[in-house]
């Protein structure tokens, strides 16, 4: 790591600063976060209302659909993107086409991140009373109200958790992105694929350059977790 | 109640665009032609050396990993010493951060012009490019999964019955393995799994390390990168398929060793 901090200001600060700041690693490094965030935000819905559907709901096969969220972690990546072309690509046998557009990005982070937020808000969803639900079902609040009150507040740590998970493995994947992506410059390219472009084409400088700073993104994010867990953990006690 | 079953509804229909329908999709696309077809495309030199490359990969990183994450969530709960905090922090690292600025990381440090990539070329062992790294980049990104299973386990357990051994007169290694291990093995197997699927999966820090020379520094998952773009969606389909089926066996690992949420 200290080896990658040396080399990315090698040729002086400014061609740091040019590396990163030339158009397409700008564009590359907004739509990555761009991507990243909407993906997140969607993340934080859907894995909240399956984390929900998994504890409090009862049906036929749902040890099954329990262990299938673990899929997109046992999975290789690259074969994730590869399933993604197969149904949502060219030959799509539903219609749909997501290859090479943001969407297709999009579809591919969905599916590696989509267990963190169901894994983080799983457990504190079981540990849950329900007397608080049903004594403000009692005194005749409706379900939006209940969800809203008494259930979300408990759950919003562990969906934060589970966000930022998402966000910072969203931000650097890519197995899952590199061929559903097609990689066009401005469009579809996004900061790791760029990076991996730039060491293949010999310009070692520049990666490092654009590599730490996804190295200072991941670091904030990293902390921005820490800094969670012990704010929820003081909680707890 | 019909809000219950909308939200399960909507649960499921979900995972069915997200997760199941293009995993199933694959299966389709390289199984359609059958199973003599199937087996055609992934029975070529190129293919088959990729699969076993990726194995033999797995088999040194899976057990230097569990091996030294023990030892370390050992460290971090049992001992204190100066820096913990912060090596408990870099654990989580590989985690958050791209394989692809880990795979860069390595070529500059062991790379040809690296800080120790000529003292390694001058005793006539090439790292970059070749097996050395590629076990490396692996080992750095699997890094995290046992340590992260293990240390919750060993914070649980608590010391007391390690001690009472120790007053009984058990060498330390007598007490790992007769207290300390049985205690975590459930853990660790977890860990493990998880190791194994990261490792079989690794791609983007593999892809810059590892030069991709095909029958030689091609891994699985270069090689479905590499067919695919090739126009050669059936050897991509393939080698894909067989990757997705060692994932479920993992998958179903996962789902036997995973704590779970009821009893903990």
């Amino acid at each position: 790591m200290a080896a990658l901090v040396w080399r990315s200001t090698d040729r002086g600060g400014s061609n740091f600063w040019q590396a990163i700041s030339n158009p397409q690693s700008v564009a590359a490094l907004k739509l990555t976060l761009i991507v990243s965030a909407v993906v997140v935000l969607l993340n934080a819905v859907f894995g909240t209302i399956v984390a929900w559907v998994l504890v409090r709901d009862d049906f036929r096969g749902k040890a099954v659909v329990n262990a299938v969220i673990d899929l997109p972690f046992a999975l290789p990546t690259i074969v994730a993107g590869l399933t993604l072309l197969t149904l949502y690509g060219p030959k799509s046998p539903v219609g749909i086409d997501l290859a090479f557009s943001r969407y297709g990005i999009g579809a591919a982070l969905l599916f590696v991140t989509l267990p963190f937020v169901v894994r983080t808000v799983q457990p504190v969803l079981y540990e849950l009373d329900q007397d608080m639900e049903e004594a403000a079902a009692s005194l005749g609040a409706p379900p939006q109200l209940i969800f809203r009150r008494v259930i979300l507040p408990v759950l919003v740590p562990a969906i934060l958790s589970g966000v930022a998970m998402s966000f910072a493995r969203a931000i650097g994947e890519i197995g899952s992105v590199i061929l559903i992506s097609g990689n066009l410059p401005f469009k579809t390219q996004v900061s790791s694929v760029y990076i991996t472009g730039l060491i293949e084409s010999g310009n070692t400088p520049g990666a490092a350059a654009v590599s730490v700073l996804l190295l200072a993104i991941s670091f904030a994010t990293l902390l921005g977790i820490g800094a969670l867990r012990r704010f929820t953990t003081r909680h707890d006690a | 109640m019909r809000s219950r079953l909308s939200l399960r509804i909507t649960a499921l229909l979900y995972l069915l665009a997200v997760l199941v329908g293009p995993v199933v999709m694959v299966f389709y696309r390289a199984l359609e032609h059958g199973l003599g077809d199937f087996w055609d495309s992934i029975s070529n030199g190129a293919a088959l050396h990729a699969l076993w490359l990726t194995v033999l990969i797995a088999l040194i990183a899976v057990p230097l990993n569990t091996v030294f994450g023990v030892a370390l969530s050992l460290a971090i709960v049992r001992r204190k010493f100066p820096g913990k905090g912060i090596v408990n922090a870099f654990v989580d690292l590989p985690l958050a951060l791209s394989p692809v600025v880990v795979g860069l990381a390595l070529l500059l440090l062991y790379g040809r012009q690296g800080w120790l990539g000529p003292w390694f070329t001058d005793r006539g062992l090439q790292i970059v490019f070749a097996l050395p790294a590629m076990v490396l980049a692996t080992i750095f990104i699997s890094l995290p999964f046992v340590v992260r299973e293990v240390v919750p386990v060993l914070r649980e357990i608590g010391d007391e019955q390690e001690q009472a051994a120790s007053t009984l007169g058990a060498g330390s290694w007598q007490t790992f393995r007769r207290i300390t291990l049985p205690a975590i093995r459930w853990g660790v197997a977890y860990g493990v799994v998880l190791t194994a699927a990261r490792s079989l999966g690794e791609f983007g820090a593999v892809n810059v390390v590892s030069g991709r020379i095909q029958g030689k520094t091609e891994t699985a998952t270069l090689y479905i990168d590499a067919a695919y773009l090739d126009f050669d969606q059936k050897g991509a389909y393939a080698v894909a398929v067989v990757l997705a089926l060692i994932s479920v066996v993992i998958l179903i690992g996962m789902s036997v060793f995973r704590p779970t949420e009821e009893t903990a």
